[in-house]
């Protein structure tokens, strides 16, 4: 069986193949840009092209396999198949099938669960880096603002952060919100960064 | 109570009503909290009404059709209750081919560019190098419109020029890459290509037909009828969107709202510009004002005239291989629900015309119209060829074309 990968995130496409090395007699190809992708694709000539919902080269995809339905092996979208619960999943992690017209279902299956897996795990990496980046720079801030008061309270550090503390308990906040307060307003009184 | 509704678009300037709707609060006087969701090919919008992760969306009006009648993929029953706009598009071609065909800072003629196209069509297929036009997708306005004027100018589309399909936000690069010579899209497409010098607009999709229907709010048949109130909610938050889209003092505020990075993310000046009927023709030209560019309010534009999904049908037969039958037109034509429409405005001020369906390209003057309620003018809205449809002889109409 030949799969195609067709993602401009490298990143993606590449966790995704390694996923579906796993299956037995497959050929993989990535084509990760979009300069001559139908060409790309007559080339290699897939059984099932595999491409994210936020490519806006899915309607050229389309366009061109509505076409090839008039060739000697066309391709159907696998909307065609009526497997209408693997098709709400794959929707859902984000990747849309195409499946040369014939292939069995039961082959398609498996393919289309590992690739949803593997989408939906490469989405959560990234929620992930994104959550890392996000407590990243707020330690950052904290540890800035922290430094403030301890300039301009003459307080220790520990005592810097428990003053940090309370008032985030008494304001009902979070000390990244206090921590920030203090900076942004620091800066706006002409203090260094 | 508030209800809630999830709408998919794509970033064109004919989202702006669910927007707008949503922006200056008029979803949320009808008692609907909306949940915008942006995607990149129309695809992608369909995929998510289909499977329910939108209730309802803005798409190209033939692909509403397409897929109630099952082409491409298993039928799956759609319901347009409302237009979202006429026209709004249109054809922008590489900087050399635009001079050679109109001239510059100038919307050339229909008739006569198309005269000197067809024979720069000729040539180039001579050559061995026919010319190619880009569309945004095979189920779309832009693909019946554009192939209509050509066909009416002695091309043969697929014949005599190539056509296929550019993603909107490719448009500027395919036309710069010369990959296509000419395309047919949206706004703020064409001005992006204009503005990087990578095209030049020779004319305007409302010049091919006058009042040509284009993007619609489609919604699953069923869904239609679950949340039917919730519908009728929404298209009168969207028609006091409609009347504030075309009012002059908001069309700062609204193209600041529609350049926000959650909705166009583009460049508000390129959208301002769509929105005020100002088309910048060819880069450091000043922006030339073609009246009813893009049309979303007046003449009752969002009423949805069984008539303009048969001329839709029509052209699909034309040119998508689909043989012709009365139970296809009428299958077509039932996607259309002006009953809904009827039935959201109905003791509102809002104009509903008298009947539900047609004879599209017949007027060529400012008419008053028969109505259930209101009052309203109708005025040109020609075929450039001035053909006429009636939706009552459909197959005579596709004789009678070339």
């Amino acid at each position: 069986m030949r799969i195609a990968i067709v993602d401009e995130s490298s990143a993606r496409a590449s966790i995704i193949e390694e996923g579906l090395s796993e299956l037995d007699d497959c050929e993989i190809f990535v084509i990760g840009e979009r300069q001559e992708l139908l060409a790309h694709i007559a080339e290699v000539g897939p059984d099932i092209v595999l491409m994210d919902l936020g490519n806006p080269s899915r309607d050229v995809l389309e366009e061109y396999f509505a076409v090839s339905r008039a060739l000697a092996r066309p391709i159907a979208m696998f909307v065609d198949q009526s497997d209408e619960e693997s098709i709400a999943a794959s929707v859902e992690a984000g990747v849309s099938a195409y499946v040369v017209d014939g292939l069995a279902a039961n082959r398609i299956r498996p393919l289309l669960d590992l690739a949803v897996r593997r989408f939906n795990a490469f989405a959560r990496l990234q929620s992930d880096l994104a959550e890392a980046k996000g407590k990243l720079a707020e330690r950052e801030t904290i540890d800035r603002a922290k430094r403030i008061l301890m300039d301009s309270r003459g307080f220790g550090e520990p005592q810097a952060y428990a003053e940090m503390r309370k008032t985030a308990m008494n304001q009902g906040r979070r000390i990244a919100d206090i921590a920030e307060a203090i900076v942004t307003a620091h800066e706006l009184i002409g203090g260094k960064k | 109570m508030t209800s809630e509704l999830t709408i998919g678009f794509l970033p064109l300037v004919d989202a702006c009503l669910p927007i707008l709707a949503l922006e200056h609060g008029f979803a949320e006087e009808e008692g609907l909290s909306l949940r915008m969701v942006r995607d990149v090919s129309w695809a992608t919008v369909l995929d998510r009404l289909l499977y329910g992760h939108s209730d309802v969306a803005h798409l190209v009006a033939p692909l509403a059709i397409a897929t109630t009648l099952g082409r491409g993929r298993p039928a799956q029953p759609l319901s347009v209750p409302f237009v979202l706009g006429l026209n709004g598009n249109a054809v922008t071609m590489r900087p050399e081919l635009a001079r050679k065909v109109g001239e510059p800072g100038k919307l050339a003629d229909p008739i006569q560019a198309g005269a000197k196209l067809a024979h720069l069509a000729r040539e180039r297929k001579f050559a061995g190098k026919p010319l190619r036009f880009g569309v945004v997708h095979r189920h779309s306005s832009h693909n019946y419109m554009l192939r209509y004027w050509l066909a009416s100018c002695g091309i043969v589309p697929d014949r005599d020029v190539e056509m296929e399909t550019v993603p909107p936000p490719f448009c500027a690069d395919a036309l710069e890459s010369g990959d296509v010579d000419a395309i047919c899209v949206g706004e703020p497409w064409n001005s992006v290509a204009v503005e990087r010098g990578a095209g030049e607009i020779v004319i305007a999709t409302a010049q091919i037909w006058r009042r040509g229907v284009e993007k619609v709010l489609a919604m699953r048949e069923p869904v239609l009828d679950e949340r039917r109130d919730t519908i009728e909610a929404l298209i009168r938050a969207m028609r006091k969107a409609g009347e504030r889209f075309i009012d002059p003092e908001y069309f700062d505020s609204n193209a600041e709202i529609l350049a926000r990075p959650e909705y166009l993310d583009g460049d508000a000046k390129l959208i301002r510009h769509a929105i005020s009927d100002h088309l910048l023709l060819a880069a450091g030209a000043d922006p030339v004002h073609y009246a009813d560019f893009m049309f979303q309010y007046r003449e009752a534009a969002n009423f949805p005239w069984v008539s303009q999904a048969q001329w839709l049908y029509s052209q699909m037969v034309r040119w998508d291989a689909l043989e012709f039958s009365e139970e296809g037109a009428a299958k077509a034509g039932a996607v259309f629900r002006p009953d809904v429409y009827r039935s959201a405005l109905s003791g509102t001020g809002q104009p509903l015309p008298g009947a539900n369906s047609k004879v599209e390209g017949s007027l060529s003057r400012p008419t008053a119209v028969g109505t259930q309620q209101g009052a309203i003018t109708m005025e040109d809205n020609r075929f450039f060829d001035r053909r006429v449809f009636d939706p009552g002889d459909i197959a005579g109409y596709l004789r009678s074309l070339p």
